[in-house]
């Protein structure tokens, strides 16, 4: 184990992402009047893991030195759909929760399609891409509703708690990280898309599949946005296309992939960073109500938070002895 | 042998003619639906609508021109009409300085964002993104959640709704004033070629000496006064500031951008293909709402023209 200290730099923005978010958790469970009981983690967890998957798939794209803006209507869309076809006995309603993730895959795919054969900037293409999916969440929920046949079951159990209180959403946001995240990162893909991210040009030279790079990257990130829209499906029991509520996604998990450590500029971080980033981000919204204070003074903080974060990181900017490395 | 354009002709942007082009398409198409399509008043009507979304995508050049991004203007824009319909309630000198007090409220939003791109460089898309929180987090605790009471002045009002000479609206006119104002800083000035050559290679760019810092905060001052601005035109076209009234707006600006040829990565782009841009989306949204198309039908549609038309000429080259 001697290169521990590399494998720590490596890690260095999850470990400050935990730190942040356990540091706020912990401020937030013991100011919150309910203490620290099983209630208070499952909405909390409930809540985050919306925000947390988001984030998950903006990574996949962001570390490829792309953005995906449309991940938050991916989110909004997924939510009408299942609203429709989460439905019915649980059998037949397990196979639309299949659905549901197979549309958001499509949409995914259909974003790296564009960009990489289209050759198109990921900014604009998943803008307009974006606007294509929250069309059709409209099409399908002009007013916010569900089915009449809607399986509150596998929502129930999904938001619920299991027996020892561990809040099943955490078990299954921990489910998709072994699955999806982890799988991928110790795949020849899964090097590949750090390596597009560094560099494309020295990726393009070593041989490393870019465009397959991308095209999982963009591909996953519409699937873990769906299995976002799935989770908010089942805690809110029903669709609604709700544009801003679309925005806001997408604006938040990129705050939530940078609080996570995950450069912008592609090449380095994690996924789990960004679930960590993510939780915090959610936490700073709640710690405003348990300080007692207006509501009102909620987004403000909220921003303020966000605004001082984001400096935080301009602290290396002390390290630097040249200053050519500035415009790097 | 190749055929080789006369020199005028090969002059002009590739990007800029399809633009031209597809409004011209449109307007026909939209003719073809109603022949009101190509009345003097209808046109006017547009262009005055346009002028707004115009007002926006200047300052959204700018930035862009640096290969940077304002992701603030939704709630710069709120910023600028709130704050200048809260000075009009303020007795006779508030209702005068109304106008510049909105844009500096604007300038200053935008100079943090400058500031923090260009000084404590951090990614723009993510510094515009969290002044664009704390814009919205300011004016939702001044207004508690509600959309203000205050009307807008009475030059507001003017300016947006008004017109002076010959029928045409004043907002038009303010457009090609910004316009020309614009087109003259690009050309004429240094600040204008620095921007260029910043979007090019900052490096570069400071190792000849520009003081670059300087020229990237001022940009996004100026996208932030510029997006307070048309806030404050909407105000006055709507008699009042709105929650939330600069949402639909950023998307359209990027979009009216780049649809005019700017590359999104900075340093290249010219005024005109911009006022293509923005002409094309505000007759794109007119001519679906006009053709009863509902929002759904809008949206989709409007997706796709913009992927179809960036495919025709918004291709990166290929990597080699």
């Amino acid at each position: 184990m001697k290169d521990w200290r590399y494998r720590l730099a490596e890690q260095r923005g999850t470990l400050l992402a935990l730190a942040i978010f356990l540091f706020m958790f912990v401020v937030y469970v013991s100011k919150h009047p309910a203490g620290f009981t099983a209630n208070v983690v499952q909405t909390a967890a409930n809540k985050g893991v919306l925000l947390a998957l988001v984030a998950m798939g903006q990574t996949m794209v962001v570390l490829t030195a792309g953005i995906d803006l449309s991940a938050g209507m991916i989110f909004i869309f997924t939510n009408c759909l299942g609203s429709y076809i989460i439905a019915g006995s649980t059998p037949i309603a397990l196979l639309g929760v299949v659905g549901v993730l197979l549309v958001g895959l499509v949409c995914g795919a259909l974003n790296g399609l564009i960009v990489i054969y289209g050759r198109l900037q990921p900014i604009v293409t998943t803008i307009a891409t974006g606007s294509i999916y929250y069309g059709v969440a409209l099409w399908l929920r002009p007013q916010p509703g569900n089915s009449d046949s809607f399986n509150s079951d596998i929502a129930d159990f999904m938001t619920g708690r299991l027996p020892g209180g561990v809040p099943v959403s955490l078990v299954a946001l921990f489910v998709v990280v072994l699955v999806v995240w982890l799988p991928f990162r110790r795949s020849a893909i899964g090097r590949a898309v750090y390596a597009t991210g560094s560099s494309e040009v020295a990726a393009y030279m070593s041989g490393v599949p870019i465009a397959r790079a991308k095209f999982w990257a963009y591909t996953l990130s519409g699937l873990l946005s769906s299995i976002g829209g799935l989770y908010l499906t089942f805690i809110t029991y029903s669709g609604d296309a709700s544009f801003a509520s679309g925005g806001t996604y997408t604006l938040y998990s990129i705050a939530a992939v940078v609080l996570g450590g995950v450069s912008l500029f592609g090449g380095v971080g994690s996924a789990v960073g960004a679930i960590f980033g993510a939780l915090a981000f959610r936490t700073i919204g709640d710690l405003l109500f348990v300080f007692d204070l207006d509501p009102l003074w909620q987004p403000l903080f909220q921003g303020v938070v966000l605004l001082l974060a984001v400096c935080v990181g301009s602290a290396r900017l002390f390290q630097i002895r040249n200053r050519l490395d500035l415009f790097a | 042998m190749t055929m080789r354009l006369p020199v005028p002709l090969r002059r002009i942007d590739p990007a800029v003619a399809t633009a031209f082009a597809c409004i011209v398409l449109l307007l026909l198409l939209g003719s073809l639906y109603s022949r009101e399509f190509l009345s003097p008043a209808y046109l006017l009507q547009q262009l005055k609508v346009a002028s707004f979304l115009g007002v926006i995508a200047t300052g959204m050049m700018v930035v862009i021109l640096l290969g940077q991004i304002d992701l603030s203007v939704p709630w710069v824009v709120a910023v600028g009409g709130m704050m200048a319909c809260a000075a009009t309630a303020h007795g006779e000198l508030g209702t005068i300085l109304a106008i510049p007090f909105g844009l500096l409220c604007g300038i200053a939003l935008g100079l943090v964002n400058g500031i923090g791109v260009a000084y404590l460089r951090i990614p723009s898309m993510i510094i515009t993104l969290a002044v664009n929180a704390v814009a919205q987090g300011l004016m939702v605790a001044y207004t508690g959640g509600f959309s203000p009471q205050d009307s807008a002045s009475r030059a507001m009002r003017f300016i947006a709704t008004g017109d002076i000479v010959f029928g045409l609206p004043n907002a038009l006119i303010v457009w090609a004033l910004l316009g020309a104002g614009t087109v003259f800083m690009f050309t004429r000035t240094g600040f204008g070629r620095a921007i260029y050559a910043i979007g090019n290679r900052e490096r570069a760019a400071y190792l000849s000496g520009i003081n670059t810092q300087r020229v990237v905060m001022m940009a996004f001052a100026i996208s932030g006064g510029l997006s307070a601005f048309a806030g404050e035109l909407l105000a006055g076209y709507a008699s009042k500031a709105a929650q939330a009234m600069g949402d639909a707006y950023l998307l359209p600006s990027i979009a009216a951008v780049v649809l005019g040829g700017t590359s999104i990565l900075g340093g290249r782009g010219s005024y005109v293909g911009t006022i293509a841009g923005v002409i094309l989306i505000t007759l794109l949204q007119s001519i679906l709402s006009v053709m009863q198309m509902e929002e759904f039908g809008r949206q989709v549609i409007y997706g796709f023209v913009i992927i179809g038309m960036l495919l025709l000429y918004g291709r990166e080259r290929r990597l080699r």
